[in-house]
């Protein structure tokens, strides 16, 4: 196997041949949207909860993956009596604008899939904002006939879009859950995209960001940038739990798809042994580049970049509430420093300003910005008794 | 069992008080709600609006996880990010007394809310003036139960005192009663210098003074 594209997948999707107006200016002749949905939509289709992915994430919430076979990214918290328990609601989470996972992006025909002309947007993908990508998944939602979600829930960049959809279409989403993220992206945020985006830049089958004409990718350039996000994801007392400064068993551990992106030195590591930690993130980094498009990173890290909401109101973050009737749940980890608990008592407070009914936990964790990935029992009881409540309010028969 | 009937007998009696002074149906905010219990209780029997703040993170976690609207803060810190008169009534019970800034809390409380309800541990009550009297060390009662140099309570004051920092910031009282510690009434309530003497503890509520016009 050689560096080649991400096997392509028939995902389930929608098409909107109308397009979308994007707010560069730019227009999309159509519009995909590739998602999923579990569990049954009640009959008076006031049961939907709309489920964010995160930078790197897709639809696959609650199912093995097509692509890598594992399992849900959010299985943990969407599933049959989860937190999100879709014995009760009717889960969708849709793949973001500008991802690779069936929706438009970077990999889209340009002309629209009905043209014929099967060039592909490659970087030529109109720069997306997090808002755009809010308007896009508002257009499925509309097409299974909801015009009110119950909920929308999601975490890191997904939480960026809880807290858009909220501003956006406040009188279409009943309650809203952003987890472990922030109503702008801090210039240290930006600093970390901007490495890995350079690593990409920097990779020799880069080609200008036409790399899918070569039949090659830039993966070592795209591994790279995994890798220095991955550090991002995790707490200094994750990384000495798990790795501590151990060393790597035999000499030649790194072969495989390491030594081909040649992540390892050419062959061998480079001093002829390795610590723990460097190895998890070689495989980190490599194991992504067999699932995600290079182009896609460059545009959803730039939409997060450009993410500020208070920006969008006045400078005023409560503007962006005013008048709210949602409700929210705001959650943060004590030991993420991607997106610090401060960030999120920020949204809190701006939402108090507005006089919005808000409910805010920091969960204690040692596991950085991941653990709203992983198994955080006082996280996912939070999240059940949120939304118990919240249907309870919303008239939602248990 | 009712439900509603099992969470009101399991309520702290100071706190069942409280309730029977809020209207239903209105906005309330408890401040140092602790897992919910008031709060829970004002919506599902009262239909209020009823929201908490709760310093505990671990509690704050266990009332969310219940369903209920409370987030992590303090009266100290988190007041000044409210709108003016967001609430009718805000809720400070048995907490007054462990604020960093009392003076400017009830400001705060009176300024985000028409009325302010608080409750504390009355400093001028009989044993506890006895017991430092008579031994010259800071009184162990069970009200006051801790230590001096462990305690969170660094601004105790007695309900004369309360009265007087009510006039002198213009906040009227509209009700106010003198509990013993289970949160029985106490029969002096006509008297605020028995009151004082026996009632473990306070329970007020207060308005801003309307402005005459001759002033």
């Amino acid at each position: 196997m050689d560096q080649h594209e991400i096997p392509s997948v028939a995902h389930q999707h929608v098409v909107f041949s109308d397009g979308l107006a994007l707010e560069c200016g730019a227009a999309l002749a159509e519009l995909v949207v590739a998602y999923r949905t579990y569990g049954t939509l009640n009959a008076a289709r006031s049961n939907a909860v709309l489920i964010c992915h995160a930078l790197t994430s897709d639809q696959y919430v609650a199912e093995r993956h097509p692509v890598t076979g594992k399992p849900g990214w959010w299985d943990q918290v969407v599933g049959p009596g989860r937190p999100v328990d879709t014995d009760r609601f009717f889960v969708v989470c849709a793949n973001v604008l500008g991802g690779c996972m069936g929706s438009s992006g970077p990999q889209s025909p340009r002309a629209g899939s009905a043209s014929g002309d099967g060039t592909l947007w490659g970087t030529d993908f109109p720069p997306i904002t997090i808002r755009d990508m809010v308007r896009a998944q508002k257009r499925l939602v509309d097409h299974l006939g909801i015009s009110r979600l119950f909920a929308v829930v999601g975490g890191s960049m997904g939480g960026m879009q809880v807290l858009e959809w909220a501003t956006t279409y406040p009188d279409s989403v009943f309650a809203a859950v952003p987890v472990a993220t922030a109503a702008y992206h801090s210039a240290q945020n930006i600093a970390f995209n901007e490495v890995g985006r350079q690593a990409i830049f920097a990779d020799p089958d880069w080609n200008g960001g036409r790399y899918f004409e070569t039949g090659r990718i830039p993966g070592r350039g795209l591994a790279v940038a995994r890798m220095v996000a991955h550090i991002t994801y995790l707490s200094e007392q994750a990384l000495t739990r798990k790795f501590g400064r151990r060393l790597r068993a035999g000499p030649v551990a790194a072969e495989g798809a390491l030594g081909r992106l040649g992540l390892n030195g050419g062959g061998m590591s480079l001093f002829g042994d390795m610590f723990e930690v460097e190895s998890y993130l070689r495989h980190q980094g490599s194991t992504f580049t067999q699932r995600f498009d290079a182009n896609s990173y460059l545009t959803i890290t730039r939409a997060m970049d450009y993410f500020d909401i208070a920006a969008e109101h006045d400078d005023d973050l409560a503007r962006a509430f005013l008048g709210t009737r949602t409700r929210f749940c705001i959650i943060s980890f004590s030991s993420d420093w991607l997106f610090p608990t401060a960030g999120s008592r920020a949204v809190a407070r701006a939402l108090n300003r507005a006089a919005a009914n808000v409910s805010f936990v920091e969960i204690e964790s040692d596991k950085g910005h991941d653990a709203f990935l992983l198994d955080e029992p006082d996280f996912h009881r939070a999240l059940a008794g949120f939304l118990d409540g919240c249907a309870e309010h919303a008239g939602l028969s248990g | 069992m009712d439900p509603v009937l099992y969470v009101a007998k399991n309520m702290r009696l100071d706190l069942r008080l409280i309730a029977e002074m809020i209207e239903p149906k209105t906005r309330v905010l408890d401040i140092g709600c602790g897992d919910g219990v008031l709060i829970g209780h004002l919506y599902r029997t009262r239909g209020c609006d009823a929201r908490g703040l709760e310093l505990d993170m671990g509690v704050v976690t266990r009332a969310v996880a219940h369903g209920l609207p409370v987030m992590h803060g303090d009266a100290d810190n988190d007041l000044e990010h409210y709108p003016d008169n967001a609430f009718d009534y805000v809720v400070l019970s048995r907490t007054l007394q462990a604020v960093e800034k009392p003076r400017e809390v009830l400001r705060q409380m009176l300024r985000i809310g028409a009325r302010a309800i608080v409750s504390f541990p009355n400093f001028g009550h009989w044993l506890v003036r006895w017991q430092l009297l008579w031994s010259g060390r800071m009184p162990m009662t069970s009200v006051w139960a801790r230590p001096w140099h462990e305690t969170p309570n660094i601004h105790p004051c007695t309900i004369r005192d309360f009265f007087a920092l009510c006039e002198a910031e213009g906040y009227a009282v509209e009700r106010w009663l003198a509990v013993d510690d289970a949160g029985r009434r106490s029969p002096w309530r006509r008297f605020a210098g028995l009151a004082n003497l026996f009632g473990e503890q306070a329970l007020f509520q207060l308005r801003k003074l309307e402005r005459t016009k001759a002033a």
